[in-house]
């Protein structure tokens, strides 16, 4: 929690009586004030670094089960194999509360290693001080490829982040539900339309679709604007220097049009979890999804039944370059108190130098086999055929995107394309207004930026 | 209470207090007029400030005049449903719940058979957080697996309640005015309880027929109720937030100046100085009912 600037006691300067008594009065009351503001003040005043400079505190947003149970093992495993017998410290905060109170967090009093996104969403607050440079950790680093590096840098060039693992977007189905009508992954868009045509006369709903959460339609998005623009025009577009108002981003939305009278109606209403589990019932064909989400809601026998292909070629120029893929990773928080701590500082980055093996990565996807490992190093034999599938998707890749509420900054993200979706599902037709209102919304605030 | 103070110190005339009671008064007073100035003062007097700022929370406070609030008027698509929505919520409430929760109470009063069962289902509801109802109304109202769809049976184009942005306020409403209709039924009724039987009796004798004699005689004797319950329709209205945000955090339809603000101070956006702009807003139609209520009683209290 932050503090409230105003503890001080502004009472007899405001107040200034016009006669004695009420002077006095006043006085009074002033004591009774700091009778009670002394305690909170004195408060203010505890605590500092200490600790025995052998535990490490980690700040989690894993408090799904599955993942939260992974973590454990894996720390448990870090400290099985520290000889100067250093420990972990876990602190599971609830996913969608930690990642509200990032700025909150990382400015009052942050743990010293926190879970946290790759991308611009890391830059940020690189940018604003709030993380400690690890580049000389990055120096060591083995089996990490160049889009790894990428993605961990910040915009002044040096590396923040030890990524962990990430997992890739892609176009979800049942392999039972393809045998049984025949179907072929398709390549191109045009085949996927062609695909989505025979569905509909197969009584499928084609593409299952769910926003209410206003995000996993941005996966749609990016993969639409990647797939026609390059990942080039991907990142500037979200870095703010290209305009909404582009014809380029006209005709993503124009293909999307195309596209809805396949989805599932009324996806504004529908949270990624119902969307989901109509894949899973064999009511609707395809649907896409991070690789963690289907799964999510298909018995444990049924989970060889899921199977995906890339999202098709749009462009031939930029074919199926781009993967979507989101990397998750540990950062080192500048304003924890125990970091300033030599010894402690030491055992933080022992800590993050054993989660960039490939080994401490195996400990971890052995309890959850929802993603990847992102070291080369990483054992691959005990991967699911999924999991083998998408290392494969993210290899033959040439280019790594974050998805868009990584990519580009958080208040653009949260208040201004969340919003601007829904209204494209609800109204697809106005495509010249709903841009233009991106646009202006857009430069408001990247030029807010520019000032501070 | 402030009345009676000044009376009796007018009674007793000018005189001094002791040291001890300047002390003992200073200490009393002092107490709630610092919480009263940390609480309620200073967060209200910080959001006017900061809504003419352009912080983000971490960098410095920059002062950027009234750019949030032309922002907020002319580029901010979910600013304008948000008030309408505001002003829908209050008038729903007090035009419909409102009624719809006095007819209740006089019906019970009057002595309905199961009137007791009636009472407590009805006001069983106020018990349960918005937020809990916001989880029950999507239970009854989601497209593909809700109870009203599945009892409708439309499974071709089934209605979708909650997503379409033209209906589901209307839905949110219903499930907000269930709340309410219980907690407005249940202070009627407590009133109508008090109410002199003989004051009925002497309108039935001069000849007032039934309506007369609840809208003439009954219903201005339950003018301390009416005036809570017209406080409490208000505040309901205007902070209306937990139900369209369990919902779907107020997006696509459901808009409402309280869940704007929230989008911009407290999730990862940081937009704290346009965000205090929105409260502002909220604060300056809160301030509308408020002084309106206020010189209404003042003015009562002269006349009484």
């Amino acid at each position: 929690m932050s503090q409230s600037p105003f503890n001080g006691s502004a009472v007899p300067a405001s107040l200034s009586g016009h006669r004695i008594s009420r002077r006095n009065l006043l006085r009074g009351a002033a004591a009774g004030a700091g009778a009670i503001a002394l305690p909170s003040l004195l408060a203010a005043c505890g605590g500092g670094p200490g600790g025995d400079g052998k535990t490490v505190t980690m700040g989690s947003n894993a408090s799904d089960p599955v993942p939260k149970k992974a973590f454990a093992q894996a720390f448990a495993a870090y400290e099985k194999q520290s000889e100067e017998k250093r420990t972990v410290d876990v602190n599971t905060v609830d996913h969608n509360s930690f990642q509200e109170n990032i700025s909150r967090y990382l400015q009052s009093k942050p743990d010293d290693v926190f879970m946290w996104f790759a991308g611009f969403r890391m830059q940020f607050f690189a940018e604003k001080g709030l993380l400690h440079d690890i580049s000389d950790l990055w120096g060591d680093y083995t089996g990490f490829s160049a889009a790894l590096k990428a993605q961990s840098t910040g915009s002044d060039g040096k590396q923040y982040l030890t990524p962990y693992y990430y997992y890739p977007w892609a176009v979800f189905h049942r392999k039972s539900v393809f045998a049984k009508y025949g179907y072929e992954a398709p390549r191109t868009l045009d085949e996927y339309l062609a695909l989505a045509r025979r569905m509909k006369k197969d009584k499928l709903t084609p593409i299952a679709f769910g926003d209410k959460d206003g995000w996993p339609a941005m996966g749609t998005f990016d993969y639409l604007n990647m797939r026609t623009n390059g990942y080039e025009f991907h990142k500037s577009l979200m870095a703010g220097e290209e305009a909404w108002t582009d014809r380029r981003v006209k005709d993503v939305f124009d293909t999307w049009r195309g596209m809805l009278p396949y989805c599932q109606q009324g996806a504004n209403g529908r949270t990624w979890q119902e969307a989901a589990s109509s894949l899973q019932k064999g009511e609707s064909g395809m649907a896409v999804f991070g690789l963690p989400h289907p799964g999510q809601q298909f018995a444990e026998d049924e989970q060889d039944d899921i199977d995906f292909f890339a999202f098709p070629e749009i462009d031939p120029a930029h074919g199926q370059d781009a993967v979507e893929a989101p990397i998750d990773g540990f950062l080192l928080a500048k304003n924890s108190k125990s970091l300033k701590n030599d010894s402690t500082m030491e055992s933080a980055r022992d800590l993050l130098s054993w989660l960039a093996t490939g080994k401490a990565e195996d400990v971890y996807l052995a309890g959850d086999p929802n993603n990847v490992a992102v070291s080369e190093d990483a054992d691959t034999a005990a991967y699911t055929p999924l999991q083998k599938k998408a290392v494969d998707l993210i290899a033959g890749s040439k280019q790594i995107s974050q998805f868009m509420d990584r990519d580009t900054r958080p208040d653009f993200a949260s208040t201004v394309m969340i919003q601007a979706i829904q209204s494209f599902i609800n109204e697809p037709d106005d495509i010249d207004g709903l841009v233009n209102g991106i646009e202006r919304q857009k430069k408001t605030l990247f030029a807010s930026d520019a000032g501070s | 209470m402030s009345l009676l103070t000044t009376r009796r110190t007018r009674r007793r005339g000018p005189r001094r207090f002791s040291a001890r009671d300047r002390a003992v008064l200073g200490v009393l007073l002092g107490i709630p007029l610092l919480l009263d100035l940390v609480i309620v003062w200073g967060p209200t007097l910080a959001s006017v400030a900061l809504s003419f700022t352009g912080w983000d929370g971490i960098s410095d406070i920059e002062w950027v005049g009234t750019e949030n609030y032309a922002n907020l008027f002319t580029n901010y698509p979910q600013f304008w449903p948000a008030v309408r929505h505001n002003l829908l919520w209050l008038g729903f409430l007090g035009l419909v719940a409102t009624p719809f929760g006095l007819l209740l109470a006089v019906l019970i009063d009057r002595g309905v058979r199961f009137g007791r069962f009636y009472q407590s289902t009805i006001y069983l509801p106020v018990v349960l957080s918005l937020a809990v109802v916001g989880f029950i109304a999507q239970l009854v109202f989601s497209r593909d697996q809700g109870a009203l769809n599945a009892i409708l049976g439309d499974t071709e184009s089934p209605t979708d309640w909650l997503g379409d942005p033209d209906l589901n306020i209307w839905m949110v409403l219903l499930a907000a005015a269930w709340r309410h209709t219980g907690y407005v039924m249940i202070l009627y009724l407590a009133g109508l309880k008090a109410v002199d039987a003989s004051l009925k009796e002497a309108a039935a004798i001069d000849g007032a027929s039934e309506t007369q004699t609840f809208f003439r005689v009954v219903l201005p004797t339950l003018r301390p109720v009416n005036v809570i319950v017209g406080v409490i329709t208000v505040i309901e209205g205007l902070r209306a937030f937990d139900i369209v945000y369990a919902v779907n955090k107020g997006r696509n339809g459901l808009e409402l100046l309280s869940v704007l603000v929230t989008d911009n101070i407290i999730g990862e956006a940081s937009r704290i100085g346009f965000g205090s702009a929105i409260a502002v807003v909220l604060l300056v139609v809160s301030m509308g009912f408020v002084v309106t209520y206020l010189v209404q009683e003042i003015r009562g209290e002269k006349n009484r």
